[in-house]
């Protein structure tokens, strides 16, 4: 295949890149998005792979490697749980990041190719950059991994100056960068580029553990959005214009999406990143008299939620947790029968990646035309019988409206001015941004505590 | 000195509201005022003298002492000669007026030397009016209370229900006229489980009756009805042809048809004729709104609830007085806020301020001066008509704001910083930077705005499947691994080489082959697992 075959080959797989995103526009034209990125990747690999730039030889490596990733990746895709779907995300976006590490390096041992000057400059100024967000990619998502699959605390972990160590790093790596290419082009500076790369897996670290679960949604699209960044950086260095631009599709996508999670937390992005959300909000737990809760039992729920004539569900994480969204749509199904209006409300930063919500009820095969957005529903409490908040807490917090509130501005499920409201939960404890939550002491308000899958599904006994 | 708010007894025969209520009084009072209130005024609306004085009002022992010590009335219904005659000079009156129907009084009222607030000439178009504005709030407690009592007169459930006992079909209520009683009515009527069907002249309510449960029913015929002021007007003979051949069709239809249409200033017009009220089953029922002005159904007997060819018409005219609680803590809570607008220093004085469109529209008498029709507002309607009972006829269109994601357009000095450290950036790197990388650099950044562009279309509902589908294309990092792993040895790039130092071929091969594995893994993993997901959303 000639160099201009394999640049159109390119240009037409950087399209199908772009109407694979497009696609996802709407529920309809989603699958067959997907079904054009799958071509787009195809057609940029053969393109490659029997490209100028791949001699005959290197085949039989590539064929090996490749069947044993794809095998891996297939068997993971198969055997994941919906409810896993952040953690899977987390983990592979270290393996893009990984990638990323280990073509930079890969680059910079290669000595076949030599610049001299200003090209020099930049090229290693590429490939310095491609790996650092390769290597921080890498050691965040581990860590956003941990967390979602609980195999480290998701509390926020904070200490002092960790900001100010946060800032001697960066600035350790820009000095290291620039005694990396400034040093003479005929040697190679080993000790500047392997010390950086280790500063870098630490930033990595350092920049996510002291991130909440809460603010997971926010973490796990910009670490997308770095992955995206760590492919396009590796394109500069390699000359590859498919990398660049399949890297920032991917990189400003994931910088949409931590932007929108900003936005429905109505926090700045660099609030987020610093972290301590939950820190701030403690002391108002402590501080709170102790107020009085309305609990009730399943089949309490059941006889209120049968007389009712409209009935919204307000999932959170709690519901991915429990695993629960079978027994609701289960739930959901004996209300329907009974001709109850039931819709399902979804916040924005409900559960712990954007859209996660929508796609534990679409397992459960909930028609996705009753599963409303934040703006399109919020209206309608005021006119709905019940609400069931099911493990789900911020989302739903009134606090939102007080001024002067930690999380006020946010925007929210106005559950509260709905004529009853039951909410689900473990037990009392606060959420994630550590708020009490004065929807819970209402008059109106229920409390059903209990693991979400259980209380749900003694629900659906009493209501047969 | 602060000013005191009497508050007389209504006298009207039938008229059960009260000028305010005494949640409202101690409102007044924290503007500063003072409020006397006639003993038994609130009786009828079930506010008694205690709750009054428990609200910090004085009580009045007779309307004369009452009338003689306060400085500014509240009213409902439009004073009568008799109490013309008891208002002092240099006093306020706040109430129905409705001057272009009632010039005598207008000239009595001149006549007392006093200044006199029209609610009903509020300049409604005027969106901080809102908040005063009695005619919607009494307009809404009539549409509502129109459904209640249509609702008792008809022999059924509202709402369908499969019983035991058999299946019941769901009533089926027309209305006629969808303003503010209109949509009240529609709201009600749909709370109650009925199928409503709505028609009004003005083509633009169909949203509004949309929203509220109902379904909007065209005339087939083109005429645009709004008379300005979100007032209806009176329409062509043609279109009033089509339209009647509508409501006969309907009446036949339906089981219950409430009327709300009102032009300003003219009877109201006759939509429902003897024929169709003959047509509808047995037992229907026709509440008319509009029977004050003559009535929009040919057999409407103001006043009077009457039984013709088995079709039960109610033509109330009290309909607000029949929740009288309900509309006087409205029509209180409108006037307290036109009180605020008057007395913007809370010291219990009041400021008629000319400027102030909204206080101009409402002044009909200032000082014994006639002042009205007020001069238009400076807005893009024409000036509201202060018309007979236009109960109906006008629609607030009342859309909570629930944008939070709606994104203002960016500030012009914002936009221009960044716009001017843009260009700084461009110039550095067009400056410096290789043609080369200015190749790949303009791929980057349209690539990022192309990205951009795409993904805000991307559905909240998407945005794990979008999130792994990204995840899966930036594995495209694979492309760089392959080109490392067995690069030909020959060609143009053998220029570059660099004598003297070989290719580390093994070491880059094995690291470019564990970049190739990650990397597929994701590839495969990626897509396969969208795929999984984007299968499971199903209407």
């Amino acid at each position: 295949m000639s160099a201009s075959l394999a640049t159109v080959s390119y240009l037409g797989a950087t399209i199908l890149f772009i109407l694979c995103l497009g696609g996802l526009s709407n529920q309809e034209t989603a699958r067959r998005g997907n079904l054009y990125g799958m071509i787009g990747m195809t057609i940029a690999v053969l393109a490659t792979v029997f490209g100028p730039r791949v001699a005959s030889m290197g085949l039989p490596w590539i064929i090996g490697a490749m069947v044993v990733g794809g095998a891996m990746g297939l068997y993971l895709a198969r055997v994941v749980k919906m409810t896993q779907m952040p953690e899977l995300v987390a983990f592979m976006h270290s393996l893009v990041g990984l990638a990323a590490c280990l073509v930079g390096f890969a680059s910079y041992i290669d000595t076949s190719i030599s610049f001299s000057g200003a090209e020099k400059a930049i090229h290693e100024i590429e490939i310095y950059v491609g790996i650092l967000i390769g290597a921080v990619t890498f050691s965040g998502s581990v860590i956003a991994f941990g967390k979602l699959s609980g195999r480290i605390r998701s509390a926020p972990v904070s200490f002092a100056g960790q900001h100010l160590l946060n800032l001697a790093i960066g600035i350790a790596m820009i000095g290291f960068g620039i005694w990396f290419f400034m040093a003479d082009p005929s040697e190679h500076y080993w000790l500047p580029y392997v010390v950086m790369t280790a500063l870098a897996f630490l930033l990595g670290f350092l920049i996510i553990i002291p991130i909440g679960g809460a603010d997971m949604p926010v973490v796990i699209s910009m670490l997308n959005s770095y992955s995206g960044w760590a492919a396009a950086g590796i394109g500069f260095s390699l000359n590859n214009p498919m990398l660049i631009i399949s890297g920032s599709l991917v990189g400003s996508s994931g910088a949409i999406l931590s932007y929108i999670m900003c936005r429905a937390m109505n926090r700045s992005f660099f609030s987020v990143i610093l972290g301590g959300f939950g820190a701030e909000g403690g002391t108002v737990v402590a501080g709170s008299e102790q107020k009085q809760v309305k609990s009730g039992s399943a089949d309490d729920v059941a006889f209120m939620l049968g007389n009712a004539d409209s009935v919204i569900i307000v999932p959170g994480s709690g519901l991915a947790v429990a695993r629960a969204q079978h027994a609701v749509k289960e739930m959901a199904n004996a209300l329907r029968e009974k001709g109850i209006n039931v819709r399902y409300a979804i916040h924005p930063v409900a559960g712990r990646m954007p859209g996660h919500m929508n796609v534990l009820l679409a397992e459960a095969e909930v028609p996705y035309d009753q599963v409303f957005e934040m703006e399109d529903i919020n209206g309608d409490f005021g006119s709905t019988d019940v609400v069931l908040v099911l493990g789900a807490n911020d989302v739903v917090n009134p606090l939102a409206e007080v001024k002067g509130s930690p999380i006020y501005g946010m925007p929210i499920l106005e559950a509260h001015n709905a004529r009853t409201v039951i909410v689900n939960k473990r037990s009392m404890a606060a959420g994630y941004a550590g708020l009490d939550n004065p929807l819970f002491y209402m008059d109106k308000t229920m409390m059903v505590f209990g693991d979400a899958k259980k209380v749900v599904e003694d629900i659906v006994k009493a209501l047969e | 000195m602060s000013l005191l708010i009497g508050v007389p007894r209504e006298i009207f025969a039938g008229e059960k509201r009260v000028a305010t209520v005494p949640e409202v009084v101690e409102k007044l009072i924290k503007l500063g005022f003072k409020v006397v209130v006639e003993s038994g005024a609130g009786d009828a609306a079930n506010c008694s003298d205690e709750a009054y004085r428990a609200a910090g009002a004085e009580i009045a022992a007779s309307a004369a002492e009452l009338w003689a010590g306060a400085d500014i009335v509240f009213k409902v219904r439009a004073p009568s000669d008799e109490e013309v005659g008891l208002l002092r000079a240099g006093s306020t009156l706040v109430s129905f007026i409705w001057p272009a129907q009632n010039p005598e009084l207008m000239q009595k009222l001149a006549a007392r030397k006093v200044t006199v607030l029209a609610i009903d000439a509020l300049p409604r178009q005027l969106s901080r009016a809102q908040k005063m504005d009695a005619l919607t709030s009494q307009a809404g407690v009539a549409g509502y209370r129109a459904v209640i009592e249509a609702a008792n007169g008809f022999g059924r459930f509202f709402n369908g229900q499969i019983t035991a006992a058999g299946k019941v079909p769901p009533a089926k209520v027309f209305i006629a006229g969808a303003g503010v009683a209109g949509l009240a009515a529609i709201g009600t009527a749909a709370g109650l489980g009925a199928i409503v069907r709505a028609n009004d002249t003005r083509a633009e309510v169909a949203d509004q009756v949309k929203s509220l449960g109902g379904e909007f029913v065209k005339v087939e015929y083109e005429e645009e009805g709004s008379g300005g002021g979100g007032y209806a007007k009176v329409m062509s003979e043609g279109f009033q042809q089509a339209q009647r051949e509508m409501y006969a069709q309907q009446a036949r239809e339906v089981d219950i048809i409430i009327t709300t249409a009102l032009i300003p200033g003219k009877p109201a017009p006759k939509l429902i004729t003897a024929e169709m009220v003959a047509s509808m089953k047995p037992g229907s029922v026709i509440v008319d709104m509009a029977a004050e002005q003559g009535g929009n159904c040919e057999l409407t007997e103001p006043g009077k609830s009457v039984l013709k060819h088995g079709v039960t018409i109610i033509g109330y005219t009290d309909l607000v007085s029949r929740l009288s609680r309900q509309s006087s803590t409205l029509y209180a809570t409108n006037l307290f806020r036109l009180a605020e607008e008057l007395c913007k220093t809370k010291d219990g004085q009041i400021n008629v301020n000319f400027e102030d469109d909204a206080i101009r529209g409402l002044t009909v008498i200032k000082d014994g001066q006639i002042t009205w029709p007020a001069p238009a507002p400076k807005l893009p309607a024409v000036a509201a008509k202060p018309a007979a009972a236009s109960l109906a006829a006008s629609a607030v269109a009342k859309k909570s704001g629930h944008g939070h994601g709606s994104s203002e357009p960016m500030s012009h000095q914002k936009l221009a910083v960044m716009f001017g450290i843009a260009a700084v950036l461009f110039w550095v790197i067009g400056a410096n930077a290789p043609a080369a990388f200015l190749g790949h650099f303009t791929v980057f950044v349209l690539a990022c705005f192309v990205g951009y562009m795409v993904v805000w279309n991307v559905k909240p509902a998407l945005h794990t499947p979008l999130m792994s589908v990204t995840n899966a294309v930036s594995s495209i990092i694979a492309i760089g691994a392959l080109v490392q792993i067995a690069p030909p040895l020959s060609g143009g790039l053998s220029a570059g080489m660099t004598a003297g130092i070989s290719r580390p071929d093994e070491v880059i091969r094995w690291l470019a082959i564990g970049a190739i594995v990650l990397a597929t893994i994701n590839m495969f993993g990626g897509f396969a697992v969208t795929q999984r997901m984007l299968a499971m959303f199903r209407k």
